[in-house]
């Protein structure tokens, strides 16, 4: 029973079977295997951009077409072996990726997919005009890849090629996924905001992903082209990008899986509407277009998690991977910053201005942290508190005034630099990956300690850093208590245990200053004693704390300095006792007694 | 290239501007009620253009069928969600809206179908026969999931595409056909040049029905509420605008634009059943060029794709689709380079 239960198991079951399939089968079926493989490849990379990282592509086939043409071109003409083809289909496929990339993915939502179908279209197109390229009839006579002395011309060769490849994109991806950089490609959907928080920068991490997703098709693509050794423009086009998406979309967006049992349902699928819609009617093959079209529609009416989607409901997780945790010998821990002495000034605001349009959120504010204390930023509601946050974190461009931190003016840097310098924030609407677990989310955290990229992270050579991250996300869980959750996921907890969790992941950072916007906001009683004494504990640990907060009683004990804003000017600066008796902020926050 | 030959294809490229224009504002009047990207507005005109030639040749067009096909789907849809939701009394007028209304179009359209029909006539009843298309196609397709992601609804209004074309060529057959031309005549412009009655009509139709836009936009309740919408979906419910309604009014104007696009550009192309698809997104770099918001350069994009095309075909006719599309690059770069940091939650897919 344990054994039915065993992903490893299940995974070991479908290896054995692809390997002895060639043996049973006819030579149809190992036809059709092959090209569920090749459509697996390019339904891989769909998951990842669309399923992972929330973008999507509708140019997939023009991506297969460039490496299939690629690799057809140079053997053919050029009478150069196919592997020195695959080298060429790979530049070629992940330089047009990263060129549209770089054209549309600063754009918002709808610029790239609306791109890819305008550059899909016309490298379709491209194909049936340039001669070089055999126009519309194709490119044939490509050679049959050959490794050693052994020819993979026959479709039972190649088949174990494909399925090896296969399978090592798989294992790449899932690799990829429990990384540093597959961390960050997992939060893309948290928003720009939240990357720069921990240092990253969403831009890259998304070119980075679609590149990736590119080089899955184009290694497609290179396979496509040897195994028929044929290529013509019409497989490429966009109703074929179409169809890789319906496979990403059918088997399940959420899970690696999907891309295989997708590929392999909508080929099946494909082949048996073939057989049966020419008995029912002589239009079979308009027929089957509309009847793929109207399956793609009611999958995102009614499935949109796909096939996987409901065996993972069906066996409610029992199959997922293992997550990932902290190893249990200690490993050397990731480099510290040195911090600065205590009471020197790390964080000095001068003449800070803020406007949007005629509305002077800011007016001219200065004051400044020095390390080891607690400031406390308060003032009544639209005193401009949540403004003068996003201005200290670059969140927000300065309109007049200046911010130097650790002695660097940072008025208009970028907010992942500003975060790379050891700025830690936390947001007060929480935005944490709900489906991402404790220790992946406060992992993230440690994002711009470490430098680990896609290919060494696919390829496992990231794992020593990789355990000193989880090691330091572990260490900041039992910072704040909630070390024994750690494989729990973020969005199960409650509000003000989020909260908390928001904390661990800007410690995660080794910050300098940590800035904290309304902690307390939705907490209960306890929960806010909790959070104080935490925060206290941070303080004796060294960190520098500045609090953006609503909630009077609770930064009153807490901090060492106020400072008071409302309508968007300083109103008082100074220790609590003073500032609780002073009658400016009395009035303030009560009414004027006049 | 000689400065005659210039002059014919800008005007030839205003022509075309003219069409991707009309399209263009259609796009761009979904896009911003709606959020969906609306590829399938170019069938919408494809099956304008085939049912006017259907009508010319006497024949009863394929169109009633689908209108007929989509109105019981819209019916079924609407009342299941009514009865799901326990408002069974409002059934009854549900299968009047949904089922017999789209119907009247049709009935027109049947009585139309004999030969000799004056063509004013003709026009009419095929730009009244697909207006219920996008509109049913939206309660059955786009209203159940109308709060999905912007990305989900890309895909499935992909996806609708080729459905459609699918249907198109079911319904219409692989055959292209033009149809007569609208206007006869042309009008000189002196030096021995001259404007053909049917380049004029485009440009002047596009103009009017553009000017026509402007003002129910800026003068009508309607118009207003379609911009609320557009604005800020909960304020303008907030307000008393229903969004399912107001989507329903721009699905439906983005049908009549069609329509007319449809019988415009029938009598200078041969239309098939899958013609609309590049006509729409070539409208769609003109949408892109105004950032899919913005109205004023939607038309300068729709011009300036018009006129790159013309001049296009000139120098490679198997290649000016390329050419157009290309013009997306400068666009995009100029939009990345100045694009201002926005905060966008994406949602998940897969939930």
């Amino acid at each position: 029973m344990s054994l039915l239960r065993n992903r490893n198991f299940w995974i070991g079951v479908i290896v054995v079977a692809l390997a002895i399939a060639p043996m049973l089968a006819g030579n149809f079926t190992v036809s059709l295997l092959n090209d569920i493989g090749i459509g697996a490849l390019v339904a891989l990379g769909l998951v990842l951009l669309t399923g992972i990282g929330g973008a999507t592509s509708f140019g997939q086939a023009a991506f297969v077409g460039i490496a299939a043409y690629a690799t057809a071109w140079l053997t053919t003409t050029q009478g150069m072996s196919p592997w020195i083809g695959l080298l060429f289909a790979l530049l070629l496929t992940g330089l047009s990726a990263l060129a549209i990339g770089m054209l549309t993915l600063r754009l918002g939502g709808h610029f790239l997919p609306l791109s890819t179908i305008a550059w899909g279209l016309s490298i379709a197109m491209l194909f049936g005009n340039v001669d070089a390229l055999g126009r519309h009839t194709g490119l044939s006579n490509i050679p049959p890849l050959r490794i050693g002395g052994w020819s993979l011309a026959d479709p039972r060769a190649i088949y174990y090629l494909i399925w090896v490849l296969v399978g090592l994109a798989f294992l790449f991806s899932q690799n990829l996924l429990q990384s540093r950089p597959g961390r960050a490609i997992r939060s893309l959907r948290g928003g720009a905001t939240l990357l720069a928080s921990v240092g990253a920068d969403a831009y890259r991490v998304r070119l980075t992903l679609f590149v990736t997703a590119a080089l899955f098709a184009g290694l497609a693509g290179w396979l496509y082209a040897h195994m028929n050794r044929f290529v013509s423009p019409s497989p490429f086009d966009v109703r074929a990008s179409i169809e890789y998406l319906l496979m990403a979309v059918a088997g399940g967006l959420g899970q690696l899986a999907g891309a295989l049992v997708g590929s392999a349902l909508v080929l099946v699928l494909k082949n048996g509407l073939q057989d049966v819609l020419p008995m029912l009617t002589q239009r079979a093959g308009q027929l089957e277009a509309v009847a793929f079209a109207a399956l793609f529609i009611l999958l995102l009416h009614f499935a949109r998690g796909g096939l996987m989607g409901f065996v993972r409901r069906w066996t409610r997780g029992r199959f997922s991977a293992a997550p990932a945790q902290a190893s249990a010998t200690p490993v050397e821990p990731l480099a510290h910053r040195t911090l600065p002495d205590r009471g020197s000034p790390i964080l000095t605001v001068t003449g800070a201005v803020k406007r949007f349009g005629g509305l002077v959120a800011v007016n001219d504010v200065s004051f400044d942290v020095k390390a080891g204390e607690i400031v406390g930023l308060i003032g009544p509601n639209g005193a401009g508190k949540s403004t003068m946050f996003n201005l200290l974190t670059c969140t927000l461009p300065m309109t007049a005034g200046q911010v130097r931190f650790l002695g660097q003016d940072i008025a208009g840097l970028p907010q992942r630099t500003v975060a790379r310098l050891g700025l830690a924030r936390t947001f007060q609407h929480v935005k944490l990956r709900p489906h991402m677990s404790l220790l992946d989310n406060v992992a993230l955290g440690a994002h711009s300690r470490t430098n680990a990229g896609v290919l060494k992270a696919g390829l496992r050579l990231d794992r020593a850093e990789e355990r000193q991250i989880l090691q330091e996300a572990q260490r900041q869980l039992d910072r704040i208590g909630l070390g024994d959750r750690a494989h729990e996921l973020a969005g199960s907890l409650p509000l003000g245990t989020q909260r908390i969790l928001e904390i661990a992941r800007a410690l995660a950072a080794d910050p300098v200053l940590l800035v904290l916007d309304e902690p307390a906001a939705g907490l209960r009683r306890k929960e806010k004693m909790a959070l104080g004494e935490l925060l206290r504990k941070l303080r004796e640990d060294g960190v520098t704390i500045l609090i953006v907060e609503h909630d009077m009683d609770f930064v009153m004990k807490l901090v060492d300095r106020l400072v008071v804003m409302n309508f968007g000017s300083k109103l008082v600066e100074g220790v609590p006792s003073a500032v609780r008796a002073d009658e400016r902020v009395q009035a303030a926050y009560l009414g004027s007694v006049v | 290239m000689t400065w005659d030959v210039a002059l014919i294809l800008g005007i030839d490229g205003l022509a075309n501007g003219a069409v991707y224009l009309l399209a263009g504002l259609g796009l761009v009047l979904i896009f911003s009620v709606t959020r969906v990207v609306f590829v399938p507005f170019g069938d919408i005109a494809a099956f304008a253009a085939l049912t006017l030639a259907a009508f010319e040749t006497g024949r009863l067009p394929p169109t009633i069928g689908l209108v007929m096909v989509l109105a019981a789907l819209a019916t079924l849809t609407e009342v299941g969600s009514l009865l799901r939701r326990g408002e069974g009394r409002k059934v009854p007028k549900a299968i009047l809206a949904w089922g017999v209304l789209p119907l009247l179009p049709c009935l027109l359209a049947w009585a139309t179908s004999r030969p000799g029909m004056p063509a004013a006539v003709q026009i009419a009843v095929t730009v009244l026969l697909v207006v219920p298309i996008a509109p049913l196609l939206a309660r059955v397709v786009f209203q159940p999931i109308a709060d999905a992601s912007v990305l989900v609804l890309l895909i499935v209004s992909l996806a609708l595409h080729f459905l459609l074309s699918g249907l198109g060529l079911l319904f219409f057959g692989p055959e292209g056909s033009r149809t007569q031309p609208l206007a006869s005549g042309s009008i000189a412009l002196g030096d021995g040049f001259s404007v053909s009655g049917q380049v004029v009509l485009m440009v002047g139709a596009a103009i009017v029905l553009s000017g026509l836009f402007f003002l129910v936009f800026e003068r009508t309740v309607a118009g207003k509420a379609l911009r609320a919408t557009a604005v800020n979906r909960v304020g303008a419910r907030l307000v008393g605008i229903r969004p399912a309604r107001t989507a329903l009014l721009a699905y439906g104007s983005a049908s009549l634009l069609a329509g007319l696009i449809g019988v415009l550009i029938a009598p200078v192309t041969t239309m098939y059943y899958d013609s609309g698809f590049i006509i729409g997104l070539k409208a769609f770099v003109a949408a892109i060029i105004g950032g899919l918001v913005s109205y004023p350069m939607t038309a300068i994009g729709a011009l300036a794709v018009g006129v790159v095309e013309s001049f296009a075909s000139f120098w490679s006719g198997a290649l000016k689709d390329v050419i157009v599309f290309s013009l997306l690059i400068p666009v995009l770069m100029l939009r990345s380079f100045m694009s201002v940091h926005s905060e966008e939650e994406e949602d998940e897919v897969d939930q």
